[in-house]
């Protein structure tokens, strides 16, 4: 029998209902109430401009190294609308917008980008778990979440992401086998911004679509145009129907652009052109769905000027909120690094904290001394 | 008084893992074989039988996807006991057990945990293939956040087992498995369990202390019979149990009374278990020291494959060589 190579037969499908020009189609486009749609773009526009706020921090020193996330409100907001609060959603760095809109407060978010684990804490009223910097990790967890769900036969589904790059690792493939053999009830979004870093897709894999890995796990798998937040939705929508159906696991590729670095420490100059770069941003997802909203009179021209103005309002009583407690003496205390490592105190554990402790208590002393010295001697 | 009965190690851990299931509904078992096979060393015998597909998992060959989806099945309230069929294979899933096992609570200020164990057979003197016999508990316990433990017989591996299982930390489980079924003992009828963080004054003594844990305990206890039979000795010998945390007061206590110490273990030497020893020994019970510390241990150098590697095993001679060297220095 002559060889041949293997054809993939199943068709990766693209959705788009809202281009990019704003152009719906209407068979395909959502029933969505007009609250939902709004609340939709308020979190979309709330992650953007935090997002912005947050490169304005950082370049003043008023916060640490962050991944940007603007460009990807879509692919966040509209996976994130269609599940439940009693399902979970399992991040990794770049779902800004879909954090907020669970319910992560803004000081949160900041805390944590800023050094601190008071930021990782998940809020309440939700199943969430926080960012996940070790790229593709987190999906394993969704995985087990998915696995644990039918073990105690609950309806639910994990909601999980990850990026182009973290296609590559080893957890990326062995999350969608666990959970496709055990038809575990999770939905694993891909962020394609087409870069990990500087790489692009076409030297991260030599497939066509991310979308058709889904094939060789057997598993639905869709691409979708990661800007339009209704199709985002629509594709979101029906895996999770289908997974509380029983139906497991499905990979949904979101492309989109990463429309800052990659981290604050980046110059995607280096490596993407400007002519590419301008094409993207024309796509860019939130534009179309404030015209959208428009035409439809959800939104007036004047509503979204309101909610631009509420949205920064909120922004700016967040890193107010997030700036006093950062300095309060709580999250301030060094001696907390020893107190949730383990559920009991440990032994050495207690050592350690007492010899920093003194340390600390050393150094005060010392600090006083100095300024005694220094005053004494000021007064001769 | 209650009973006990008297059984090998892999009978005593696969007793622990079927009264655990029956305990606990949240208590899973997970891993490669570890269904109809029951388990490559027959650990998890009628154990799917009894509770089923759903609770005794059969996965995928992949050590990161186990654990991986270990943590989240624990984050999601389950109780994952998983067997690694091979600890030697557990370095797939490092990053998972580093990255995200030992930090969730951390991270998240006490938020979310994940109770969950890795049990895995793990040493030398077996006559294994390449790839089979290593002792790298030294490189989990380095890790901030895992607490390791390894039992030295049947009693210890069943009781180290449920605190294991009902600890809400996750905890490797080393399972010297040249010890499976080396010997019989007997093991209470009523469950019980090993605190983790504590060690065991086995025998009392006032010339030296011997410390050891897992297969090399047994060593390490024949050496000190035979001493302590042959020599005007009296020696001290302890069983660590748990790596991580360390019960260093116990040794400490111990070196006090005996002014020497002894630390065995396979595992290679470089900054091994018994470098953490003697440097806690240094710190605490310096002054009470009448001789340098002797460390038995395995080389630094992969165990060679097993037509030779009796001689990289530490074994009776050279413990009992060590012991009276130390005495008489």
């Amino acid at each position: 029998m002559p060889r041949k190579p293997i054809e993939i037969t199943e068709k990766i499908e693209y959705l788009s209902i809202l281009d990019e020009n704003a152009n719906v189609d209407t068979k395909l486009e959502p029933k969505l109430d007009n609250d939902t749609l709004k609340k939709m773009y308020r979190f979309m526009l709330l992650g953007r401009r935090t997002d912005e706020r947050m490169l304005k921090m950082q370049r003043t020193g008023r916060l640490g190294t962050f991944p940007q996330a603007s460009g990807h409100e879509a692919v966040s907001i509209g996976s994130v609308s269609a599940i439940e609060k009693t399902d979970w959603h399992i991040p990794a760095y770049r779902e800004l917008a879909g954090m907020l809109y669970r319910g992560w407060s803004l000081e949160k978010i900041i805390l944590y980008w800023n050094g601190y684990e008071e930021g990782a804490v998940p809020p309440k009223g939700v199943n969430d778990l926080p960012y996940c910097v070790p790229v593709a990790s987190q999906l394993l967890h969704a995985a087990g979440v998915g696995m644990a769900m039918n073990i105690k036969g609950d309806k639910k589904v994990a909601l999980t992401y990850f990026g182009d790059g973290s296609s590559s690792e080893g957890d990326f493939h062995e999350a969608l086998n666990f959970a496709s053999v055990f038809k575990a009830p999770v939905i694993f979004v891909c962020q394609n911004n087409q870069y990990a870093i500087s790489v692009p897709l076409s030297k991260q894999m030599n497939c066509k679509t991310l979308a058709q890995r889904a094939v060789a796990y057997g598993m639905p798998g869709i691409k979708v145009d990661g800007n339009d937040v209704l199709a985002m939705y629509v594709a979101t929508k029906e895996a999770v129907d289908r997974a509380k159906a029983g139906g497991g696991p499905t990979l949904i590729e979101g492309l989109t652009y990463r429309f800052t670095p990659h981290t604050t420490a980046d110059d995607p100059k280096r490596y993407r052109s400007e002519d590419e770069s301008k094409e993207w941003f024309g796509r860019e997802p939130l534009t179309r769905f404030a015209k959208y909203l428009q035409n439809k009179g959800v939104m007036t021209a004047k509503d979204l000027e309101e909610m631009e103005a509420e949205v920064d309002a909120e922004i700016r009583a967040g890193i107010e909120r997030s700036e006093t407690l950062s300095k309060s003496e709580e999250l301030m205390n060094p001696l907390a690094m020893f107190d949730y490592l383990y559920g009991e105190e440990t032994e050495h554990l207690k050592a350690q904290k007492e010899e920093l402790k003194q340390y600390l208590e050393h150094k005060k002393k010392g600090k006083k001394q100095q300024n005694h010295t220094a005053h004494a001697g000021s007064a001769k | 008084m209650a009973g006990t009965k008297e059984m090998n190690m892999a009978k005593a851990i696969n007793l622990a893992l079927h009264e655990a299931l029956e305990r606990d509904e949240n208590v899973v078992v997970m891993g490669e074989d570890v269904g109809y096979d029951e388990g490559v060393f027959r650990i998890t015998e009628g154990l799917v039988q009894k509770y089923g597909e759903k609770r005794v998992i059969d996965t995928p060959l992949a050590e990161a996807g186990i654990m991986g989806t270990a943590i989240g099945m624990s984050i999601y309230g389950l109780r994952p006991v998983c067997e690694i069929q091979f600890s030697d294979f557990a370095n797939y899933a490092f990053n998972q057990m580093e990255s995200h096992a030992a930090r969730f609570r951390n991270r998240t200020r006490g938020a979310v945990k994940t109770p969950l164990v890795m049990r895995m057979p793990s040493g030398g003197g077996i006559r294994a293939l390449e790839h089979h016999s290593e002792s790298r508990e030294a490189t989990w316990a380095h890790v901030p956040g895992l607490k390791v433990v390894m039992p030295s017989g049947p009693r210890s591996a069943r009781a180290l087992l449920h605190s294991a299982i009902q600890d809400d930390d996750a905890v490797v489980f080393y399972e010297p498995k040249s010890l499976y079924r080396l010997f019989k003992e007997e093991v209470p009828d009523e469950i019980e369990t090993f605190p983790i963080g504590k060690a065991q004054v086995v025998k009392e003594g006032k010339d030296l202390t011997v410390v050891s844990f897992g297969a090399s305990f047994r060593v390490a206890l024949d050496a000190v019979e035979t001493l302590e039979e042959d020599q005007d000795v009296s020696i001290e010998l302890i069983d660590l149990l748990s790596i991580s945390p360390m019960d260093h007061a116990t040794i400490c206590k111990s070196v006090e009374k005996t002014g020497r110490l002894v630390v065995v273990h396979e595992g290679p030497r470089n900054l091994g278990i018994a470098a953490e020893i003697i440097a806690r020994v240094n710190e605490n019970a310096f002054l009470s020291l009448e001789a340098p510390i002797k460390r038995v241990t395995g080389y630094d150098v992969p165990m060679p494959y097993f037509s030779k590697e009796q001689f990289f095993l530490p074994d009776a001679d050279k413990v009992a060589l060590a012991c009276m060297e130390t005495i008489k220095f």
